[in-house]
């Protein structure tokens, strides 16, 4: 690990104010990500800003009955808030899905979504990869690539981006708010992450200097019911192969809201706006979820090892949106 | 829990340019311990090359395998990915902590009384990671397999499967699984 100086500012100015005085500083959270990515030389930075200082950690309603969630406010934390639990079970069942429970505590809503790719070719500095090294490119293309993406990657970057938080987030309608020596901003999670097109270093629209203050929640539509759910290689403490979150309200035996994302297959959490076109209003049945799921992984472009993530993902988001439906119809 | 002192690390130089070395100090097992590190070092090593407190295991170093699991003012924590630094002023507890003296800890107990090892080269992150685990449950925490519907408020009952999900950032190598499981079943009791 490269030797670096640390600072612990306690107002969230003088972090801004530090980040943009050293070139190549990084903010510190919960660290689960970050210091490993310093061990494994893949990060360097001169300067940790620890922003675990911040009042940054609240989890609490807004006045339009939503939810906000600050940046340092722990994985474990969230998950287990009467609030998340109860209208934003997508959230909190999302959160149990990843990592283990000692990581859970330490890590955070902001480090969640600024989280690097496990592609094993970015964590390897030893290797060519055109998200860590621009321009020394990508062997995970004709390499292992069993994990990585089917939907929306470039010739430059197959990575898939490893937050089952962040799934849950996009589907939720949620928005990261941001705070950089220009001021304010507030980016849909479903916008936030980029596909790597020919800039795979750039994970998200993030600017130099801008510091996640935390994530908005809408509030959920009424009679709502979500749900995610997660494949892996094995029963627990393994990154998504595939995932899916869904919020849905059945009325009369149609579908009315229809929210879908799925996890694991791209580069970005993958907001399905297709199947969420051919969900609404239609017949909460299994022929529908079944075209709806085709309409958006009609687009995915497997790779030589990874075909099996697109039935993989058809049928989890059958079974959950089916799962959901049975659950919410009003009339039933 | 007493209030713990949050002083900041001695990070500056008179000149004002942040230095790669801290001193700070940390609660561990109940006693104050003041330390000067290298930015660089881990909870983990802190631990085990500066207090020589060895009974936290070095296994992935990365986060994989739960043997460093400390408890890090009450919750557990994997003490390799957290910077020594990071946890200033924080109450640290390892497994050399657990103990009323010579009366082991009711987890202890459980491990030796199942068997619930071969090599022990993880139990001492086992059995952090499980004394945690009986605290979270109780407090109603909830884990991937706690059904959703479930009401937020009381403890959830520690069934197997909440057992093998909740202890899935511990591994081991030697495969002792089945009677972990079962030891902490006898702790929860």
């Amino acid at each position: 690990m490269k030797p670096f100086a640390y600072v612990r500012p306690e107002r969230t100015e003088e972090a801004i104010d530090r980040f943009a005085a050293q070139p190549g500083a990084r903010f510190l959270a919960g660290g689960t990500n970050l210091v490993d990515l310093m061990k494994l030389g893949v990060a360097g930075p001169p300067l940790l800003i620890d922003i675990n200082g911040l009042p940054l950690d609240a989890v609490e309603e807004t006045a339009a009955g939503g939810l906000h969630i600050g940046a340092t406010a722990r994985n474990s934390d969230v998950a287990a808030h009467p609030l998340v639990r109860v209208r934003y079970p997508a959230l909190s069942q999302a959160l149990l899905a990843g990592a283990s429970p000692q990581l859970r505590n330490a890590a955070t809503t902001g480090g969640n979504l600024l989280q690097r790719t496990r592609c094993p070719y970015f964590q390897d500095a030893s290797k060519p990869c055109n998200k860590r090294a621009p321009g020394s490119g990508c062997p995970a293309r004709e390499g292992v690539h069993r994990d990585l993406a089917v939907l929306g990657h470039s010739a430059h970057c197959v990575a898939t981006h490893p937050s089952d938080m962040a799934v849950a987030l996009a589907a939720l309608d949620a928005e990261v708010r941001l705070r950089g020596p220009a001021g304010e901003r507030t980016v849909p999670v479903a916008e936030f992450h980029r596909l790597p097109g020919d800039r795979p270093d750039r994970d998200t629209v993030i600017e130099d200097g801008e510091l996640i203050t935390g994530v908005t929640l809408p509030a959920p539509p009424s009679g709502a019911r979500g749900a995610y759910r997660k494949a892996r290689d094995r029963a627990s403490y393994a990154f998504a192969l595939a995932s899916v979150a869904a919020v849905l309200t059945v009325e009369d035996g149609r579908i009315g809201h229809a929210a879908l994302a799925f996890g694991g297959l791209a580069h970005k959490p993958w907001r399905a706006h297709a199947a969420e076109e051919v969900l609404r209003g239609a017949p909460a049945t299994a022929e529908t979820y079944r075209r709806a799921a085709d309409a958006e992984l009609a687009a995915a472009e497997p790779l030589r090892d990874n075909g099996f993530k697109v039935p993989l993902a058809r049928n989890l988001a059958v079974s959950v949106l089916h799962d959901l439906a049975s659950r919410t119809d009003t009339t039933g | 829990m007493e209030p713990v002192d949050r002083t900041a690390p001695a990070g500056e130089t008179p000149e004002g340019a942040p230095e790669a070395v801290s001193t700070l100090t940390l609660r561990v097992n109940g006693t104050a311990r003041t330390l000067t590190v290298d930015n660089r070092t881990t909870l983990l090593d802190a631990l085990r090359d500066h207090l020589d407190l060895t009974g936290s295991k070095k296994g992935c170093d990365h986060g994989q395998c739960g043997a460093c699991t400390v408890l890090l003012d009450g919750r557990r924590v994997n003490s390799c990915l957290l910077l020594a630094v990071v946890c200033a002023g924080a109450s640290v507890t390892t497994v050399e902590g657990l103990s009323d003296g010579d009366r082991l800890h009711p987890v202890q107990e459980a491990f030796v009384a199942r068997d619930a090892l071969q090599c022990g080269y993880c139990t001492p992150g086992q059995i952090c990671s499980a004394v945690a685990l009986l605290h979270e449950a109780a407090d109603g925490q909830p884990s991937y397999v706690t059904p959703p519907e479930r009401s937020p408020d009381g403890p959830v009952s520690l069934t197997p499967e909440e057992i093998r999900e909740r202890m899935s950032g511990n591994i081991c190598r030697c495969g002792a699984y089945p009677n972990i499981v079962d030891a902490i079943e006898e702790a929860a009791r």
